[in-house]
């Protein structure tokens, strides 16, 4: 067909077919093929290293009876949760204020947006500190007077998570805000002109005109954001190690102490089989509406 | 935007809408009307609350260890002192090894340096040919690379230690910077392909028609136009590979440790009196790197991260 008239459909373009050698190595070894491996094995009963021993699916039954995981998925599901809406609705917030024609904007942002920059680590560190119950706010406010006050959410371990939240919050939030103003300042400034025309309250075309218009930033700020909470291991792993006890264990701090440290890779690979399951639930329908309205477009 | 200024006033009270009704050219400002007086009390409060924690770091990292105990953390030093900084920077203990966390600096910037520059390589190229030279089945490939983005790292890590150990670079800095280049592929490749997609595809056809090849063009025309996009992909990049801490704890050893790892087992080891000035004092060290490049590079910073979340 082709090949009659060209040369040869592989030789076409060859250069761009060997510099694009990485990428296709790291889409099919790495991404495809390093997921592949890893939900294989999680059939198995690997223990130190990895062997093709399959057990069915063990691995996940004692997954889901193990208290350490079943911890840490509850704490992934309130710190996801809370997260998304706290950092939605503040970034929003701050995004809305923003906008609102003011001065200093760009230090405002500046300073909203400058945990984001900062580690995890840092964060962790930083709040571990802040939230100390001897010399932190607890001590500073016992010192003030009121000495029954008690906020020692890192050594408490009914709290812990909402410990964990606040430090993550303060780093997470300027970027969701970041993507709201771009939002907002994606509206055409014609739907404010006709809204002021009609008489419409700020706020309320806020609410039933600008957020409905905002649709897809908000789908891609939840999409970008619940990908990286169920990541979430160096914010526990300074702040907190997990602790008090197993309080604050997260789902990949179990993967990452199961492959590395208790030599239990079956383990470690059923709970990342299921961190991939999590993230799937978010990104296969996110996937499938975007690019099937984009392929119609 | 001058009217949605407008109209907020309208929002807040009438008797302002009258004094604004049918005005042209700048808005006349008040300085202490009332949605000012809330809209900038609010930001300010925000803001102090977004300082605090750094404000927090510095103030104790000035300390010494004996005004520490005694007073509380948000006072600034009675008496300044250095002594925490020099002390994290050279002589901070991580297990046997005291050499303090500048050892940990020079690791990360031997980690971040060689990564930065091989993953914006690799993934310029790949933008270069998705938007331009496309070939059968490159679509396919970027697919599963963006969508491989949101796979956790958990799921691959394993993996990735058992095709390291076969070629002899698990452990090692070579290793880690492989990875950092597997791992920024997704996002730098997105940002090249938008940004070359987006130059007139006529450059491209002058280019060939004067005989210029893959290379002749993407040096000679792409490259020179690319630099902001340059830029961001640097920024991108240094902020994060600096900031990682994930991977360098699995692909390295102990005396390659990148800084985050190091601080972080230097303030949480069990052992030894807590010193928590020179703890704040290496976190701040630590810090100081994506701080600058964050200062420094203001609006890039803001379209690195915008650039893989708006365009998409």
């Amino acid at each position: 067909m082709t090949s009659a008239r060209r040369p040869s459909p592989i030789l076409r373009n060859l250069t761009a077919k060997a510099a694009s050698v990485p990428m296709i190595v790291t889409a099919l070894v790495i991404f495809v093929g390093g997921s592949a491996w890893t939900i294989v094995y999680s059939f198995t009963d690997s223990k130190l290293l990895p062997r093709l021993n399959y057990v069915g699916l063990e691995q996940y039954r004692r997954l889901w009876v193990t208290p350490r995981w079943l911890v840490a998925i509850e704490n992934l599901a309130i710190f996801g949760v809370l997260s998304l809406v706290f950092s939605l609705v503040i970034g929003f917030l701050l995004a809305a204020l923003l906008d609102r024609k003011i001065r200093f904007e760009n230090t405002f942002r500046t300073i909203f947006l400058y945990p984001y920059a900062l580690s995890f680590i840092i964060t962790g560190l930083a709040w571990q500190w802040i939230l100390d119950p001897d010399h932190g706010i607890q001590s500073v406010v016992r010192g003030l007077g009121w000495t029954s006050f008690a906020f020692d959410p890192l050594y408490n371990p009914a709290i812990v998570i909402y410990g964990v939240l606040i430090a993550g919050l303060w780093q997470g939030t300027g970027l969701v805000m970041c993507l709201m103003l771009a939002g907002l300042r994606s509206i055409d400034d014609d739907i404010w002109k006709a809204a002021r025309v009609d008489g419409i309250p700020t706020w309320k075309t806020y609410v039933f005109i600008v957020i409905p218009m905002m649709r897809p930033v908000f789908v891609t700020t939840l999409v970008l954001i619940s990908s990286g909470i169920v990541r979430v291991y160096d914010l526990i792993v300074a702040q907190t190690s997990g602790g008090p006890g197993i309080a604050s264990e997260v789902p990949a701090k179990y993967v990452y102490d199961y492959m590395f440290r208790a030599q239990n890779l079956g383990q470690g690979f059923a709970g990342s089989t299921m961190m991939l399951l999590t993230v799937g639930i978010v990104i296969v329908p996110w996937a499938y509406i975007h690019y099937g309205r984009k392929r119609h477009g | 935007m001058a009217d949605s200024a407008l109209l907020d006033s309208t929002a807040v009270s009438g008797v302002r809408l009258r004094r604004f009704a049918g005005a042209r050219g700048p808005r006349p400002r008040r300085a202490l009307s009332r949605r000012n007086v809330f809209i900038y009390g609010t930001l300010v409060v925000v803001a102090l609350y977004y300082l605090l924690p750094l404000y927090v770091m510095i103030v104790t990292s000035l300390k010494g260890m004996p005004e520490i105990r005694l007073g509380n953390i948000f006072s600034p030093p009675l008496e300044v002192t250095f002594e925490p900084w020099v002390r994290a920077w050279s002589t901070v203990c991580t297990g046997l090894n005291c050499e303090g966390l500048s050892r940990g600096f020079w690791n990360s910037v031997r980690i971040t340096v060689p990564s930065v520059v091989l993953s914006i390589a690799i993934a310029s190229v790949n933008g270069y040919v998705l938007a331009l030279w496309r070939f059968k089945g490159a679509d396919t490939f970027f697919t599963i690379l963006v969508v491989g983005a949101f796979i956790p790292y958990q799921v691959m890590i394993y993996p990735i230690v058992i095709v390291l150990r076969e070629v002899g670079l698990y452990g090692s800095r070579t290793g880690l910077i492989v990875v950092h280049s597997i791992f920024g592929m997704p996002i730098l490749s997105l940002l090249f392909r938008n940004y070359f997609s987006s130059i007139p595809e006529e450059l491209f056809k002058a280019g060939r028609v004067d005989g210029a090849g893959f290379w002749g063009i993407y040096f000679r025309i792409m490259l020179p136009m690319a630099l902001p996009i340059f830029a961001v992909a640097i920024i991108l990049q240094v902020t994060g590979i600096w900031n990682d801490f994930l991977f360098g704890v699995i692909y390295t050893k102990p005396d390659s440790y990148p800084m985050t790892v190091q601080l972080n087992n230097i303030v949480n080891a069990t052992q030894g009196v807590k010193e928590y000035n020179v703890n704040m004092a290496a976190t701040l060290l630590t810090g100081l790197v994506p701080l600058v490049v964050y200062l420094a590079s203001g609006k890039l910073f803001v379209r690195g991260i915008a650039a893989g979340a708006v365009k998409g």
